[in-house]
């Protein structure tokens, strides 16, 4: 025992666990009624905490699951960081609830340009926590008791228990890749579509809302233009707020393009657009997101701000403000982090296609954003029955597995579908490709050993 | 415009807010603000320094894995980097009991390791019991954020929540959102005869209290220290709420941010230690009035786990986890502070003391002028009664209640900034305390001297008028 708990021990305290059985005990005797919200039902669980513990418990184990990249921040924006944390002793207090007026004029007149509209910093910009704190605010703002949201599967995972907090009703819509090219080397997400009548037939006069994420987590799927339109006439003709999350914009492979749904016609009077500095700046950990609307619909969110988290930190803010300034002097040019940032990442995209074919993986090479989906098909005939709970879907089996005998973390893609679709979508797993030459190096040697044990 | 892109119901009714209107009026840089909240100190050195230290360490700028059982490496593990920002001895000895009994992962996020690790030490001093960092501690942004989670996480469509008026005015609008109904008693002064105004003449009564609660009450709202009046709750009155919470089996959310802001003869008691509360109490606590850094906008709800989860499980649908840094940042500010808790140099003794100093100033100033001020035992704010000077407010708009138009008065005229207290009360109340006016003095000597310049040219100017304006 540590000198610590030995003085701990010396004043005889009961242990915690004991406290807290006897605690826990005696308060859910006394307290009869539901101490939870019932907004709260069906987003308690968390799916992401048992890969977390495993990642961590295999401790040489490659991770290659969460989504945040492990090389440092671009100096400039480290530089920008720590001038905000050292400069006017003021920015440590509260600034404009909502936006830093830099940070908030800067994001007006870039994304302006972007959406071509003209932007008022303070009608048609919010600052949030995080894309994530976005999604949020808008949830809470616009969906109501019964309303129903369009929501494309595969979708990141937040999507659904946040349209369950707000009282909504989530209707999935599947994208579903073309019947099987076999002569093909290698599938490409384009071929992940949405069929144009079955998402007509989704929406309902209940329809409040739908969830775009372009690029798409996890398939990468950079939505064309076509298949934008095709949403947009779908959002308007059914008078639907088009809920567009955009945090990879920039993050865009080959020769797509990203296109932002609120710049087509009709658009942008019923679009949330959502973007995120970290990952726009590779800066997962500053927790800078923005929304950018109509002020007719953004001063709800705005209500929502300031009853929920008022102010963002002010230095972070400032930070990303000083990133989009030079960001926005340097547009299109070759030292523009948006230009510079996805070229290094297609490179680690491609060398983890290259490596995890050798292995007979199936990847499906992405578009855009941070992950790879990869087909394990081949891996489900060969090995039906890895250790799991009965019923659990077998990526999620899969993916137990290769952490503790491969070494390599991933996902499994069946997180990213509602509970009655994970059966069919149970043969894919998403990698993490925004990681440092070293970390893909070491993902090489695991899938070397894999490579070898599978020849003897 | 189409007809369904409108506002959900849950925030109908909720969109005004005070504070836009009145940062608007004192953002003339001619006006000294003693409105907002907002410290024009500078926070301590080493704070700054220990921001400014990490802002060097690439790896803080990821996500934190605020996780379960992974409490991270110690603050002084042998990870070069970390050696070589400050080299000290280890608080976190890795056997130490309080992570033995973390034995399996929690469910969702608690917050930056390193940091709920700090405040579990900090706050075991006061609890007497220690705190499950991962399972009885969340990190939130800023104690706005704590009340938020935990109104959202535990109050439900329906249920009643007794608030005390004057009240921090977010309470009102979070409860209506949640689908509550706020049930509002008010603080009464007793009469004060020779001596000062003090905030501990403002109490509940018990009965009426009592009154309040029934069974479809699911909270009570404290506030202590108290905003705006200063107050701070003694051992009896805490246990009277706490007797009706146990009897009426209600929930405490006590919203304790400025616990280490307590004034001489005065003693800051957490409701959480009384007995049968610790299991029916969500403590709320925030780094910026710690550190007089409000800017960083962390928090913190401390409570039993059948409690926290709830808010966690908030958490995990809403931000999912807050700043890196900035987290890392406060673990290490709180670590230098905990270390030295008795010594007079710690930020938790020296703050109070220097605020002391302001807060005695203040009082003076408001006194020389005519007006008539509550001496706060505690928190940076005091309010004083403004009815008996006589200022010619037939301008301002008629359906406004007096404080709000005596502040604009005074910020127009006399180029003083403060916050009307009635912005403070339900619609029922406000007409109780529209006579109060709040100033907040947790400013720099500079702010307090060109407050006291502009105090002496209005005193001169009704003694020379001769009237009372």
């Amino acid at each position: 025992m540590s000198p610590m708990g030995a003085a701990r021990a010396g004043k005889a305290k009961p242990t915690l666990q004991t406290l807290q059985r006897q605690r826990s005990l005696h308060f859910q005797l006394t307290m009869a009624r539901l101490l939870q919200a019932r907004r709260l039902e069906g987003t308690e669980h968390n799916p992401w905490v048992e890969y977390v513990n495993l990642a961590n418990e295999y401790k040489d184990a490659v991770n290659l699951g969460q989504g945040f990249p492990n090389f440092p921040p671009p100096d400039f924006a480290l530089e920008a960081f720590q001038q905000a944390v050292s400069g006017d002793h003021m920015l440590n207090q509260y600034t404009s609830a909502f936006g830093h007026p830099p940070l908030t004029k800067v994001l007006a007149s870039f994304f302006g340009k972007l959406l071509g509209q003209e932007l008022d910093p303070l009608t048609n910009v919010l600052v949030t926590v995080g894309a994530y704190g976005a999604l949020f605010t808008a949830f809470q703002a616009l969906v109501d008791e019964g309303d129903e949201v369009i929501i494309i599967e595969p979708f990141f995972d937040c999507y659904e228990p946040m349209t369950h907090m707000a009282g909504g009703h989530p209707v999935f819509v599947s994208l579903r890749p073309s019947p099987s090219q076999d002569h093909q080397d290698l599938d490409s997400c384009s071929n992940w579509q949405l069929d144009a009548t079955e998402l007509a037939s989704k929406f309902t006069p209940r329809t409040k809302a739908l969830v775009l994420n372009t690029p798409n987590n996890p398939l990468g799927k950079v939505f064309c233009k076509a298949e934008l339109e095709l949403v947009a006439s779908l959002c308007q003709q059914h008078d639907v707020l088009c809920i567009s999350d955009e945090v990879y914009q920039w993050l865009i492979y080959d020769t797509h393009q990203h296109v932002s749904i609120a710049s087509l016609p009709g658009m942008w009077e019923r679009t949330l657009t959502i973007g995120s500095a970290g990952k726009t700046f590779s800066v997962t950990g500053w927790k800078v997101g923005w929304v950018l609307g109509p002020d007719n619909i953004m001063k709800h969110l705005r209500t929502v701000h300031q009853n929920s988290v008022y102010h963002c930190p002010t230095q972070a803010q400032v930070a990303v403000a000083q990133c989009f300034e030079r960001e926005q002097l340097l547009f299109g040019q070759p030292s523009s982090y948006f230009v510079q940032l996805p070229q290094a990442m297609q490179r680690c995209r491609n060398h983890m296609i290259h490596s995890l074919q050798s292995v007979g993986f199936k990847p499906v090479a992405s578009q855009g954003g941070y992950f790879l989906t990869v087909d394990i098909s081949n891996f489900k005939s060969k090995m039906p029955d890895l250790p799991g709970a009965a019923h659990e879907p077998y990526d999620r089996c899969f993916v137990k597995w290769m952490i503790k005998n491969k070494g390599l973390v991933a996902i499994p893609v069946s997180f990213f579908y509602s509970g009655p679709h994970q059966k069919d979508f149970d043969h894919y797993i998403r990698f993490c490709f925004v990681k440092e030459e070293a970390t893909l190096r070491a993902m090489d040697e695991k899938l070397q050993k894999w490579k070898a044990k599978l020849k003897l | 415009m189409s007809s369904k892109l409108k506002n959900a119901k849950r925030i109908e009714g909720l969109d005004s807010n005070v504070w836009v209107e009145f940062t608007k009026l004192a953002a003339d840089p001619s006006v000294v603000n003693l409105g907002q909240g907002l410290p024009d100190i500078s926070p301590p050195t080493y704070v700054k320094e220990e921001l400014s230290k990490i802002a060097l360490v690439d790896n803080l700028n990821q996500y934190t894995r605020g996780f379960g059982s992974d409490l991270g490496p110690c603050p002084c593990a042998a990870d070069g980097k970390t050696t070589e920002l400050n080299p000290r001895p280890c608080p976190f000895s890795l056997e130490s009991s309080c992570l033995s009994s973390v034995t399996t992962a929690v469910l969702t996020v608690s917050g930056h390791p390193s940091l709920v690790k700090a405040l579990s030490c900090l706050y075991e001093k006061f609890y007497q019991n220690q705190i499950d960092p991962n399972k009885e501690i969340l990190v939130t942004v800023g104690a706005y954020g704590s009340l938020f989670n935990a109104i959202q996480g535990l109050i439900d469509e329906g249920d009643e929540v007794i608030i005390i008026v004057p009240f921090y005015d977010c309470y009102e609008p979070m409860m209506r959102m949640a689908g509550a109904t706020p049930v509002f008693i008010p603080l009464r002064s007793k009469a004060v005869c020779g001596k000062k105004w003090s905030s501990s003449d403002w109490t509940l009564d018990p009965q009426e209290l009592e009154s309040k609660f029934n069974s479809k009450t699911k909270a009570i709202i404290l506030n202590t220290p108290h905003n705006p009046l200063g107050k701070v709750y003694t051992k009896e009155e805490l246990q009277l709420i706490a007797h009706l919470c146990i009897k009426y089996d209600t929930l405490c959310i006590s919203d304790e941010v400025y616990e280490w802001l307590v004034y001489t003869g005065n003693k800051h008691l957490k409701i959480a230690t009384f007995p049968g509360m610790w299991e029916r109490t969500v403590t709320i606590g925030s780094a910026g009035k710690t550190f007089s850094v409000t800017g960083w906008k962390l928090g913190w709800s401390i409570g039993p786990h059948h409690l926290i989860k709830h808010l966690q499980t908030v958490q995990q649908n809403t931000i999912y986890t807050c700043a890196t840094p900035l987290q890392e940042a406060l673990a290490q500010a709180l670590w230098i502070d905990i270390k030295r808790m008795d010594d007079p140099e710690c930020y938790f003794n020296s703050l109070p003391k220097e605020l002391e100093v302001k807060r005695d100033r203040i009082v003076h100033l408001l006194e020389s002028v005519g007006l008539k001020p509550i001496v706060p035992d505690g928190g940076y704010f005091i309010i004083a009664d403004v009815s008996s000077i006589d200022a010619d407010l037939s301008d301002m708009m008629n359906n406004e209640p007096y404080d709000y138009k005596f502040v604009k008065w005074m910020t127009k005229n006399k180029k003083l900034a403060a916050i009307p207290v009635s912005a403070f009360c339900n619609s029922e109340t406000k007409s109780q305390f529209e006579k109060f006016v709040r100033f907040c003095f947790i400013k720099k000597d500079s702010t307090l001297d060109a407050a006291e310049e502009i105090i002496k040219t209005w005193n001169r100017q009704r003694s020379q008028s001769g009237q009372n304006v």
